[in-house]
């Protein structure tokens, strides 16, 4: 029986997002295709559950504790933990949102019919992002990071068609060959301090000589490349866009939180185990993420203004969001990463919720490409969502864009680099709203007289996309509590020293613990 | 005995980057194989190269091998065998949707 913990008892809760993805995913491998209605809702039903885990994990999360797990109950650092700070906890209930308004626009589109399993892979998907946002263990990451990317290579194809095919080929191989660095990192690592966990990586890399800092400074750029590819930063993004432009929307949705997974473990590992504090030992990782992530987000947003399809702008402005988040990350400040929590928050929400409106606009219109075309059925419903969205993914006032970018610009105040971000933050939401104006224009105005292509589709249709438009609009509205939450986490992330004590001394040290 | 095993990793490694880069799927396909080899080999020898030690706990045996680098090389090689299977099916797929096998499509 597993009765281990500093406080007496394990908290079970902690790996159901984990395991509920697993058995419900194998369970899903067993129904069969012709019986596509209980797929449905068994999934939805899962969907609902990993919601309510993950809410409750924030709740648990928010006192300050790090809920651990010590699967099989071997205690840190022998065995493989699962660890919920306040940023695991959100990025899990950021996952389990996106998961269900992707999952419903996957359904009301027919997506599952193009092709056997996709209720599985999708849970098969969220296992893999729960399991990396949970994990505090380097191998173990590496294994989820797989899970998810084997699960993603499958979704993304879903469907088929030559395009989505050779768009998933550059996307598959550069991400094997990522897995690769991954293991030549790991390697090094764990030659140099003997070590997989992160909690006593982080000890070890703080205790480490200065024999070994060449060594450790390799090990930790080839983690930021690694990171830097899953994250699409400059120079590893090229190959997003044709992926998220060529796959089916309410994937592409799904994977607005993928690019997150990068961002997250980038953080993780430099606020952890290569602290800003650690300075020679990390090399010049946290030197560099700042302009990389600034050139990321100055060459995204040319991206997005050259785009004459709305799917590829979108795409394009996912490798921004992702620029603006890692210059808040690169500024390493308690205020920055606050910022960035924030401002994640927000970009996942809305590039999700994006993705779906503009797949309602593809269904009506029958093409995203910004020429001429025939009116769409439902002008004003699709012209308010594309509006609110196009608001909220600009970053104005009122939405949830400005929200995170005016806390970026705020905490880049008293950074070195305070004009760089200024101007460039400022200049690319300047590109982002001309390209939306113009996107928005063309594809809701410039028709032609006929008929549209599609059917009215009614309000039902809209209500993932609203979902999710909702969910950002709360962040505005409740801001406060959700600042006050980001700022906890992010001081919880500045103080790894917490972590690092919380683990080694954790579930299997307690009173109760070796059972 | 160190120094021969780095060589043949940084072999394996440069013909499999060389291989990686090139414009047909099958080729990018061996290159991420003989990447994958070299990896695996460079996980192993991150136990310490050693001979004779026994992994598993006897009584006769001064010092051991570590055991943790090769559990890691077995997940790593099941993985890697996962991943290589798929990429030579979607090779396939896209040669057969494009007409071609240049990994972006073209003739």
């Amino acid at each position: 029986m597993l009765t281990a913990g500093g406080d007496g008892s394990v908290n079970h809760l902690v790996i159901i997002p984990v395991l509920l993805p697993l058995v419900i995913g194998s369970l899903l491998l067993l129904v069969g295709r012709s019986r596509l209605p209980l797929q449905r809702r068994i999934n939805a039903a899962a969907c609902l559950l990993l919601l309510f885990s993950a809410a409750a994990l924030v709740s648990l999360s928010g006192t300050g504790v790090h809920l651990l797990y010590a699967l099989g109950n071997w205690p840190a650092p022998h065995g493989i933990i699962l660890v919920v700070d306040r940023l695991s906890g959100l990025m899990l209930l950021l996952t389990s949102l996106v998961a269900l308004a992707s999952l419903a626009r996957a359904v009301d589109r027919r997506i599952d019919e193009q092709g056997p399993y996709f209720h599985a892979l999708f849970q098969f998907q969220l296992m893999g992002l729960n399991g990396a946002f949970l994990t505090g263990d380097l191998f173990n990451l590496f294994v989820f990071f797989e899970v998810l990317l084997i699960a993603s290579y499958g979704l993304l194809l879903h469907g088929g068609g030559p395009a989505r095919h050779r768009a998933g080929l550059h996307y598959v191989v550069l991400n094997v060959a990522g897995s690769a660095l991954f293991l030549i990192a790991i390697g090094i690592l764990y030659g140099l301090t003997g070590t997989l966990n992160m909690a006593e990586l982080a000890a070890r890399v703080a205790a480490a000589g200065p024999q070994d800092a060449g060594l450790l400074r390799a090990g930790a750029l080839l983690l930021l490349v690694v990171f830097g590819l899953k994250a699409a930063l400059l120079p590893l993004y090229m190959w997003l866009p044709e992926a998220y432009r060529r796959t089916s929307a309410a994937v592409a949705a799904l994977f607005a939180i993928m690019t997150k997974v990068g961002a997250y473990a980038i953080v993780r590992m430099f606020t952890l185990v290569f602290p800003p504090q650690a300075g020679d030992m990390a090399g010049p990782a946290h030197a560099w993420l700042l302009p990389l992530a600034l050139a990321t987000l100055a060459v995204g947003a040319l991206g997005v203004l050259a785009s004459r399809d709305l799917r590829r702008l979108l795409a394009y402005f996912v490798v921004v969001s992702v620029g603006t988040l890692l210059t808040a990350v690169g500024l390493f400040s308690s205020a920055g990463l606050s910022a960035a929590l924030v401002y994640l928050i927000h970009s996942t929400l809305i590039t999700a919720a994006f993705f779906l409106v503009a797949d309602m606009v593809d269904e009506q219109r029958g093409s995203l490409n910004m020429r001429e075309a025939m009116p769409v059925a439902q002008p004003l419903l699709l012209g308010t969502l594309f509006f609110a969205a196009a608001v909220a993914l600009a970053g104005l006032p009122p939405l949830s864009g400005f929200l995170g970018k005016f806390m970026i610009l705020q905490a880049a105040g008293d950074s070195v680099a305070t004009v760089w971000v200024w101007a460039i933050v400022l200049a690319t939401s300047l590109l982002g709203i001309v390209a939306l104006g113009r996107a928005g224009s063309a594809l809701l105005w410039k028709t032609g007289s006929g008929q549209p292509a599609g059917p009215a589709t009614g309000v039902v249709s809209s209500l993932p996309a609203l979902l999710l438009l909702a969910c950002g609009a709360l962040v505005v509205v409740f801001a406060g509590p959700v600042t006050e939450y980001t700022e906890a986490a992010a001081r919880q992330l500045m103080d790894p020293d917490r972590y690092v004590e919380s683990v080694l001394m954790g579930p299997g040290r307690g009173p109760g613990g070796g059972a | 005995m160190e120094a021969l095993f780095a060589v043949i990793i940084g072999l394996l490694v440069a013909c499999g980057v060389y291989l990686l880069l090139r414009a047909r799927s099958f080729p990018v396909v061996l290159g991420l194989t003989l990447l994958s080899y070299a990896v695996n080999l460079f996980l192993f020898a991150m136990g310490r190269l050693s001979v004779n030690h026994p992994a598993v706990i006897s009584e006769d045996a001064g010092a051991y091998a570590d055991p943790l680098p090769q559990a890691l090389v077995l997940t790593a090689i099941v993985i890697g065998f996962g991943m290589t299977a798929f990429t030579v099916v979607l090779a396939l797929r896209a040669q057969g949707d494009t007409g071609s096998d240049h990994v972006d499509g073209r003739g």
